[in-house]
């Protein structure tokens, strides 16, 4: 593949690929020297035309840990606030010469249309865009979760997940579940029905209302942010109830799988998806979260910039 | 200037061949070996000939979106689709919403004069669904406006809706509806099923159409009025708009030809020349749109000519505009889709192109059969052509057509409108 735009994609045996790669750089990560040559000469352009500072600057450290050039292309003060095309930023980058471009966009689908080659001839990394998927988050998870419970090594055959809040509006969630079913793990919803996508059912997962009932059965809770505005908009009652049926706190934690982990994509809105001690605990493994990213997406860059020949990527 | 035009050996409606004479705007001989002096002769043999279409739903942009089209780019691009007439859709900048707005668009078609162009005028001012516009005004105008349509936008207060429907009586005038709940849509990109739940598109469901096209079809039968429903795309408002003709309510209903043929599936390209209002739907929508239309369960084709200039649809799909061009590919497309197989007669689809829309309309020189007497308005059509869509070579002055580079099993040959060839193949 010459693009990560959806972990569709992927096949198992890439995606496979990217995490044992990964598992390559936290090693560098961990070591004396921080660095690898392998990206040198080569540019690497952030375009977030959304604000997103953690997905940012995990992409931006993984590439300069690979030695690539980074230009940051971020919405604010840019001419991307002021109303800019999408295709002429496009155009700009391709002046530049990027030979990657991560770009974040609030548009569902931004991601494709950089990728369909008239704009810009570079690599696209989806960094997310709209409520379509976020296919780096999702690698990152699952590297997480195989850290923990299955080795560090294989795929997630009999791992049983469950994600947790607003799925319908959630690029984390699509590309999770499509990436946790690929790796051959077990997907269960918990969200009330109308946080759901239309025609869930045919997505191949497990869908609940009762978190209660779910958390004794998986090895895994990802906790999915509430936005504020989704009460506006008439989804759920108030942030109290919604907290009470679908907030993870003490009691619940107590519920969980000996064994078992608790994650979140960040930024967390504690008091309201995840209390504080829960997100304090032991069993979370939000921090591990962010370390991993920066491996994950120094694995993408690798093999889709450098090593796109010998890899067959 | 008058012209004589000898069409030789065209088959009308699927009728044995015979020569077709036109002269002084008027088809005044119909037979065998008709002789040709002086005539302009157009060799027809192997074609068909049908009553010139008549479009109710067209978008021309002018006045105030000129870069988009024109009455004249917009007349042309009719012509080359076989129409006599078409139906200028009043979302206008500024709307037609007034007797000087109607009668402006309705001169400068006339000045054009490739096809007639018959104002619609807006239901409420601005558009805004708050107050009647002028509607009696725009009906004595010199624009003689008899269809209303807030089109692109619902009438959606269903009190406002009562009157309209009411009001338009007084000069037996119908009410276009735009069947779109605003509540249901709000920020809608796409049909609402799974494919717009996987590609993270916020969906647009069927009931948001359904639902006003069954509160509307219960207005009209209970004050008596006209009401035609513009771009019928749901199974479920079939079934409504079909129950309603069975209990005897009068109801009339349309379907653009994009919805005879396109699915949603074709959104997972993200590509928004397939962002369309009301959107394309399913295979199964799809299905019974055709049947309706064969049926009689919906009465007319309608374009929903929706001209874009490019760098409205050379964006993010949620940021695009929508609608798609329609005018030159819309026979083409009911040919190969349901008149090759044998679904769908020729008599059937002189109905669904332009008796019944100009029955709709009130446009009383159109729609007429092709005897001798009446108004020479004939579409040419040649099912042994095949053409293949290029947007380059498109009359109209925006390109946003889905069916670019798509082939169809017929060619809209030659267009006369009141005795006067308007468009010819190869010219």
């Amino acid at each position: 593949m010459r693009h990560l735009l959806s972990i569709n994609d992927l096949n198992k045996e890439q995606a496979l690929e990217i995490l044992d790669t990964a598992l390559e750089m936290v090693r560098v990560n961990e070591g004396p020297v921080k660095k690898l040559p392998t990206l040198r000469g080569k540019t690497v352009v952030n375009l977030f035309a959304e604000d997103s500072t953690r997905t940012r600057i995990s992409f931006e450290a993984a590439a300069k840990r690979l030695s690539a050039d980074v230009i940051n292309f971020t919405a604010k003060g840019s001419s991307l606030s002021k109303g800019e095309s999408l295709k002429d930023t496009a155009m700009t980058l391709q002046a530049m010469g990027a030979d990657a471009v991560v770009i974040r966009h609030p548009a569902s689908g931004a991601a494709h249309q950089l990728a369909q080659g008239k704009w810009v001839s570079g690599v696209v990394i989806n960094a997310g865009d709209g409520t379509h998927e976020h296919p780096s988050q999702a690698l990152l998870d699952s590297f997480t979760i195989r850290q923990h419970l299955k080795g560090g090594s294989g795929d997630l055959s009999g791992i049983r997940v469950a994600i947790v809040g607003d799925i319908l509006h959630s690029r984390v969630a699509r590309s999770n579940i499509l990436l946790l079913k690929k790796l051959g793990a077990t997907v269960v919803l918990v969200a009330p029905p109308t946080l759901l996508p239309y025609e869930v059912e045919r997505w191949g997962v497990e869908v609940s209302h009762k978190f209660s009932e779910v958390i004794p059965t998986v090895d895994a809770v990802i906790m999915l942010r509430i936005q504020q505005e989704r009460m506006s908009d008439l989804y759920f009652p108030s942030e109290r109830e919604y907290s009470t049926l679908f907030g993870i706190n003490a009691e619940r934690l107590a519920l969980t799988k000996k064994g078992s982990i608790i994650m979140h994509p960040g930024p967390m809105n504690r008091g309201l998806e995840i209390t504080a001690d829960v997100a304090d605990s032991p069993q979370s493994v939000v921090v591990e979260q962010v370390s991993n990213g920066v491996a994950i997406r120094m694995a993408i860059l690798y093999l889709f910039i450098a090593g796109s020949q010998e890899s067959g990527l | 200037m008058s012209q004589s035009i000898l069409i030789k050996a065209g088959s009308i409606l699927g009728a044995s061949p015979a020569d077709v004479l036109i002269k002084d705007g008027v088809i005044s001989e119909i037979g065998n070996n008709l002789s040709s002096d002086g005539a302009e002769v157009i060799e027809a043999s192997g074609m068909v000939l049908m009553p010139g279409f008549v479009d109710l739903h067209t978008h021309l942009r002018e006045p105030g979106r000129e870069n988009s089209e024109t009455i004249a780019t917009g007349s042309l691009a009719a012509a080359r689709g076989g129409y006599v007439a078409v139906s200028a859709m009043a979302n206008t900048l500024p709307v037609a919403d007034t007797a000087a707005i109607v009668e402006q668009v309705a001169a400068i078609g006339k000045s054009v004069g490739l096809v007639d162009v018959f104002p619609i005028g807006a239901v409420t001012r601005n558009l805004e669904g708050k107050e009647l516009a002028d509607l009696g005004s725009m009906a004595a105008s010199q624009a003689k406006v008899r269809v209303f349509s807030d089109d692109g936008n619902c009438v959606f207060d269903p009190l406002l809706m009562r009157r309209a429907l009411e009001y338009v009586k007084q000069f037996d005038g119908t009410i276009a509806q735009h069947a779109q709940d605003p509540r249901l849509t709000l920020d809608a990109q796409m049909n609402e099923g799974h494919i717009a739940s996987t590609l993270g598109l916020k969906g647009w469901p069927s009931v948001a159409e359904e639902s006003i096209i069954a509160r509307d079809i219960l207005l009209a039968n209970m004050v008596g009025a006209k009401l035609h429903i513009c771009h019928v795309t749901t199974a479920g408002g079939v079934e409504i708009i079909r129950w309603a003709k069975s209990q005897g309510m009068k109801v009339t209903a349309e379907v653009t030809p994009h919805h005879l043929i396109l699915t949603d599936e074709l959104a997972t390209s993200y590509d928004p020349i397939y962002k369309v209002n009301p959107p394309l739907r399913t295979q199964a929508d799809v299905e019974s749109l055709r049947s309706a239309l064969i049926d009689g369960t919906i009465d007319v084709i309608g374009t929903d000519h929706a001209p874009h200039p490019v760098e409205s649809k050379e964006c993010e799909w949620q940021s695009a505009a929508f609608g798609m061009i329609g005018l030159e590919t819309a026979f083409p497309i009911l040919y190969s889709t349901l008149i090759a197989s044998g679904a769908m007669s020729w008599a059937r689809a002189a109905e669904v192109m332009s008796s019944t829309p100009a029955e709709i309309g009130g446009y009383e020189n159109h729609g007429h059969s092709i005897t001798v007497g009446e108004p020479a308005h004939i579409a040419i059509v040649d099912p042994g052509q095949n053409w293949t869509v290029d947007r380059a070579k498109l009359a109209s002055k925006s390109k946003n057509t889905p069916f670019h580079g798509m082939e169809f099993n017929a060619t809209v040959v030659a267009t006369i409108f009141n005795g006067r060839i308007t468009h010819k193949v190869g010219r």
